[in-house]
């Protein structure tokens, strides 16, 4: 491997800092599918044919490398799996790069911030994912690779359908734009249904921290857009930023409501749930990200005030088990992760403390 | 403990099956336990967006009862059928989009409420449509303005649509 950059557990660019409404939107994330035209798209594609379009990337990144700017291009087999597995956890390539290997690669920028994954679903997959609500800068980020990509490579692209891509849920615009929102104010008042069904009712998703089919866990919601033709991209990202934007100030009620019906009570959950953290020996990953996601309340509303709010992103990707036994650095079983990721939150909640 | 079935590695697994009131429990490691099949690890649903395309393809097929011309339509540049095309959900290559033709209309209305792109136009598989579309954009103008009667504004634009036409540059864009 050529180095470890992208393979550490923690600085990743979305997990550092807020950003705009980074209290309650803790990252953004956009991703445009692109295909080159005439090839075999991955899954059919022969061996030589998903290798020409490493070759090709290689080119381009050669060509444009100071337009481009730091990006290292990591082949997946060259890649040992538990480091693979870190870059799933830290949500920089999809479980798909990792599992269904044609000749599958990243191009990893430097600060985390765009990753470029090839051989994919598609040929390209172009994503930038920002921390707090920033739909529009990573839309602009992840456009500008596109733009750069597009005057080498032969795009597959069609006047009626758009960009072509392998399943025709993504044709059109390939845009996929979703941002990652921590809802436990309207999950303590009950709403959280009624305002997730709405937000199904608008043409959202609605998905669990780990992506399709995943339940929500930590309070920890992922919304983005189903219709990728028909729709401009600003159309896209304009009508996610707006749902994006009543949530927040639903959840931002909620947490008020909270606070001026229940002081007394909330603050003693969140800091018990931020005791059971400070002293537990043993600690499932469930439970930590609901014990966690109490905490991050208890400092969004100032009723713990010793620990940063940055908490709650670090962990919940440095407590996957891959991130825990690279930073263990043996394997650990079920039991030994357990007590793995007690002993890291123990220390992490102890450091800022000091 | 060590998984039951390799004694190798640690069980991480432990599986507990109820069959006719009867409880068996086993102790495996992930890779065995991912080998016995028992236990979906993937992060991916055992209920994919495939199988509602499947179903969607489906729908406009089976009302009339027409399935006989499904097997003959193929894409010559990479190989995949009609049919094949409805089992996964799946294109095959950017060809197969023209070469499925009109079929696809009705399967994308259903998932995207429509069928026509509106969105970017890449700068050079897009050229063509540019021009068209700011050729498109220059009548509409073009329209208003003889409307208003501004006939000298009117006069510039045509001429510029003509230029365009002609595949001229695309001064209106400057």
């Amino acid at each position: 491997m050529p180095n470890d950059k992208g393979m550490r557990c923690g600085a990743s660019k979305w997990m550092e800092g807020t950003g705009p409404d980074g209290e309650i939107v803790l990252s953004s994330r956009i991703r445009l599918a692109r295909n080159i035209m005439e090839l075999p798209f991955p899954y059919l594609a022969s061996d030589s044919q998903t290798e020409s379009v490493n070759h090709q990337l290689k080119q381009v990144s050669a060509k444009l490398s100071d337009e481009l700017g730091d990006i290292e291009f990591l082949r997946m087999s060259e890649i040992p799996s538990l480091q693979r597995q870190v870059l799933v956890e830290k949500h920089l390539i999809s479980p798909l790069l990792v599992k269904e290997s044609h000749n599958s690669a990243v191009m990893l920028r430097f600060d985390q911030a765009v990753s470029i994954m090839i051989n994919e679903e598609d040929h390209l997959r172009i994503q930038c994912l920002l921390p707090g609500l920033q739909l529009e800068q990573a839309f602009e980020e992840a456009n500008r690779y596109d733009d750069l990509f597009e005057r080498e490579l032969n795009y597959a692209y069609d006047e009626q359908w758009g960009f072509l891509t392998v399943c025709p849920t993504n044709v059109g615009t390939g845009l996929r734009a979703s941002v990652m929102v921590h809802l436990p104010a309207l999950t303590l008042t009950k709403q959280i249904n009624r305002v997730l069904s709405a937000i199904a009712q608008v043409g959202l998703a609605v998905r669990g921290l780990y992506g399709e089919g995943t339940e929500i866990i930590g309070n920890l919601v992922q919304i983005s857009n189903q219709i990728t033709l028909g729709q401009s991209e600003h159309e896209i990202v304009r009508n996610l930023y707006g749902v994006t934007m009543q949530i927040v100030e639903q959840e931002s009620s909620a947490r008020q409501l909270l606070l001026n019906e229940g002081r007394d009570r909330l603050s003693d959950r969140v800091n018990r749930s931020f005791g059971v953290l400070s002293h537990a020996r043993l600690m499932s990953s469930q439970e930590a990200m609901e014990l966690l996601s109490d905490v991050r309340l208890g400092i969004d509303l100032g009723l713990i005030e010793e620990v940063s709010a940055n908490i709650l992103k670090e962990l919940m990707v440095l407590l996957r088990p891959a991130c825990l036994q690279t930073e263990a650095g043996r394997e650990l079983d079920g039991m030994e992760r357990d007590r793995e990721r007690a002993r890291l939150i123990r220390q992490r909640l102890g450091m800022e403390n000091q | 403990m060590l998984c039951q079935v390799c004694q190798k590695k640690p069980a991480t697994v432990h599986l507990t099956q109820i069959i006719n009131h009867e409880q068996n429990v086993q102790h495996l490691c992930e890779q065995c336990a991912r080998e016995k099949g028992e236990f979906n690890f993937d992060a991916s649903p055992p209920f994919s967006i495939q199988n509602l395309l499947t179903g969607l393809m489906n729908m406009e097929t089976s009302p009339a009862g027409q399935v006989v011309y499904q097997g003959k339509i193929q894409c010559e540049n990479c190989g995949l059928t009609y049919a094949q095309f409805g089992q996964i959900g799946r294109f095959g290559c950017s060809r197969c989009y023209t070469n499925f033709g009109e079929r696809l209309l009705p399967l994308m209305r259903r998932i995207h409420g429509s069928t026509q792109h509106v969105g970017k136009i890449p700068v050079r598989a897009g050229g063509a449509v540019k021009l068209r579309r700011s050729i498109d954009e220059l009548r509409l103008h073009l329209q208003a303005s003889i409307a208003r009667e501004e006939f000298e504004e009117a006069a510039r634009i045509r001429d510029q649509i003509r230029s365009l036409e002609e595949g001229g540059e695309d001064t209106h864009a400057k």
